[in-house]
């Protein structure tokens, strides 16, 4: 049983703040080696169900395992096999990054040997041997979050947990942390993704469940996602209607959607090579001329829309669960 | 990943005692690491000190026996005040921590959870023995005398360790209870403020008014600072020696319990 290839299993997982559902059944497994990206708006249970699976939050109804220990009676155990990067890095910020990652590897039960050993493999590791003997308040937000991710793998754990890894950093860091995150999914750590950035999902991840409210409402490889919502849809926008109106009827039904306003025309496509210049040579015959021309491949935010019926990347991301804001005061 | 892990395999509650170790080293470098708090525990007993015998001392030592310096009847009481005041650092950094999400990175760990609470209580005796040394260093260099035999020296030390355990104790449950920082000042504040001023700390009870006097001759503050100051100036210390140990004692097995209770309770939902 222990040595089942679903490292995380979630059967049937509800929980409620009060009178506030929060999580209202949701099941998924994760394989061993792999990742799997839990996608979701602010307030979809995300950052819940990753408390809950640290054994840091408990749950009121289902079965939750890690490495085939039971996180509500054996919690010790399985903290023993985990490493959790929440979304506030919680690293000392009074000590410095080595003292920070010796302490964690300590209370790991590392021995002291083990621990400096593996702190400055660490430090290597995440570009971090620098900034080693500086305190960690003077670190910049994607130093922190490096620390961060570094003090999760101390003691090597087989399984991580990423709360939204990325959330509040720039660009650039957030391509180092994608390509550090690769990196441990090749090591062969098991690894679960939280996440309200599609595209972060799409780039890591070998499955996604979508969450929202509480539940899954869809589950799938990003490649399995985004062909649900369909294919790829050129789009021709022209100078006027009434070029817009010759060139729909030029092109008959293939016109999936015309938009009077903006003048555009969606055609969807199933070969982008052959079909693009079939629609074009199509326009030429006629002399219809396009003001401009794009072709859209489907994204996970039109999987998300498709889904839910609303805008996946919300604004504020300061409001998650109202319980769950708890963890995640003072991120600054 | 190249270096091979050693797991350490000694009995669990030698590893509960080795986190705490941990977490003391961890609150003791807090106390060199955060240099304003540290020049406040260096510069606020001098000037409680000075201000002190400077404002007070004209008018006070009226009262006092004849003979008996300001500055020797305050020590004591000052003293106990910093230590009462200085106790709410382990009050301000549990609530940090607790705010900062670094207790659930703990938590997430096969440790011992009331480490946490064991490193900073310790480290705010490290904290308080820094102030307190400040203070009688001062408080000689400006006319402080003491006819304490080394071996009252050593209750005097012990007592008032004792006393910082126990209100670092409390502290932690405030510290818990808080739910932000300005919160455990405000606090800490309205607790230690008359505890300590109505008390024998600053000037004798005798003279209070009745209802007060009563109040102040039976808190803990009043019998701690009559005993530490009987042991500094050579006066019969009476029952006070041991109803200071009493108190400190009584205060503990509650605040132990309460503080551990309330924080596994915390942080477990």
């Amino acid at each position: 049983m222990s040595k089942s290839d679903a490292v995380i299993q979630v059967k049937n997982l509800y929980k409620s703040y009060g009178k506030t559902e929060v999580l209202k059944g949701i099941s998924f497994n994760v394989q061993r080696g792999t990742m799997l990206a839990l996608l979701g708006p602010n307030g979809a249970g995300k950052t819940t169900t990753v408390r809950i699976l640290s054994t840091l939050l408990s749950y009121d109804k289902g079965t939750v395992t890690v490495e085939g220990h039971d996180v509500a009676e054996d919690a010790q155990l399985v903290r023993k096999s985990i490493g959790l990067t929440g979304q506030s890095a919680a690293v000392d910020e009074l000590l410095t990054g080595r003292e920070n990652l010796i302490m964690m590897g300590q209370l790991y039960r590392l021995t002291t040997k083990s621990a400096v050993a593996r702190a400055d493999e660490l430090l290597e590791e995440f570009d971090l041997v620098k900034a080693a003997d500086r305190t960690a308040k003077t670190y910049s937000g994607g130093m922190r979050r490096r620390l961060d991710l570094a003090v999760s793998l101390i003691a090597t754990p087989p399984v991580i947990f990423l709360d939204e890894p990325t959330t509040g950093l720039d660009p650039r860091s957030r391509l180092a942390m994608w390509g550090i995150i690769n990196r441990l999914k090749d090591n062969g750590t098991t690894i679960l993704l939280t996440t309200q950035y599609l595209e972060e999902a799409d780039q890591l991840a070998d499955q996604i469940i979508v969450i929202d409210g509480g539940k899954v409402i869809a589950e799938g490889t990003a490649k399995e996602l985004k062909s649900k919502v369909g294919k790829d849809r050129l789009e021709l926008t022209f100078a006027s209607e009434k070029v817009l109106d010759q060139a729909c009827s030029a092109l008959g039904k293939s016109v999936a959607d015309a938009d009077k306003k903006e003048y555009t025309a969606t055609i969807v496509i199933e070969d982008t090579n052959t079909d693009v210049r079939k629609v074009l040579d199509k326009l030429n015959d006629k002399s219809i001329k396009f003001v401009s021309m794009a072709v859209h491949k489907p994204t996970l935010d039109d999987v998300f829309l498709s889904l839910t019926g609303k805008q996946a990347r919300t604004k504020a991301p300061e409001q998650d669960q109202n319980q769950d804001s708890k963890a995640k005061k003072g991120t600054k | 990943m190249s270096v091979t892990l050693e797991f350490d395999k000694k009995p669990k509650f030698i590893q509960n005692i080795n986190d705490s170790l941990i977490m003391i080293k961890r609150s003791s470098r807090h106390i060199i690491r955060n240099t304003d708090q540290l020049l406040g525990a260096f510069f606020q007993p001098i000037m409680f000190l000075l201000l002190f015998s400077a404002v007070f001392g004209g008018a006070i030592s009226q009262s006092l026996p004849k003979g008996v310096s300001y500055l020797n009847f305050l020590m004591a009481g000052i003293i106990v005040q910093t230590v009462a005041f200085g106790s709410s650092t382990t009050a301000i950094a549990v609530c940090n921590d607790l705010q900062k999400g670094i207790v659930d990175r703990f938590r997430s760990l096969p440790m011992s959870n009331l480490a946490v609470l064991n490193g900073h209580v310790v480290s705010d005796i490290f904290r308080n023995s820094i102030s307190t040394t400040v203070m009688l260093l001062a408080g000689l260099v400006v006319g402080f005398r003491s006819s304490a035999s080394l071996f009252e020296w050593v209750q005097i030390v012990g007592i008032l360790l004792l006393f910082t355990l126990a209100f670092s104790w409390l502290s932690a449950i405030v510290g818990v209870i808080a739910k932000s920082v300005e919160a455990v000042q405000w606090l800490t504040f309205v607790f230690i403020m008359p505890l300590t001023f109505a008390s024998s700390a600053f000037t004798p009870t005798e003279r209070m008014s009745s209802g007060l006097r009563a109040f102040a001759e039976n808190q803990p503050i009043t019998h701690i600072v009559n005993a530490v100051r009987a042991l500094m100036q050579g006066t019969p210390i009476g029952n006070y020696g041991w109803l200071a140990v009493a108190w400190c004692l009584g205060i503990l097995v509650v605040s132990i319990p309460v503080a551990s209770i309330l924080f596994r309770r915390h942080t477990s939902n």
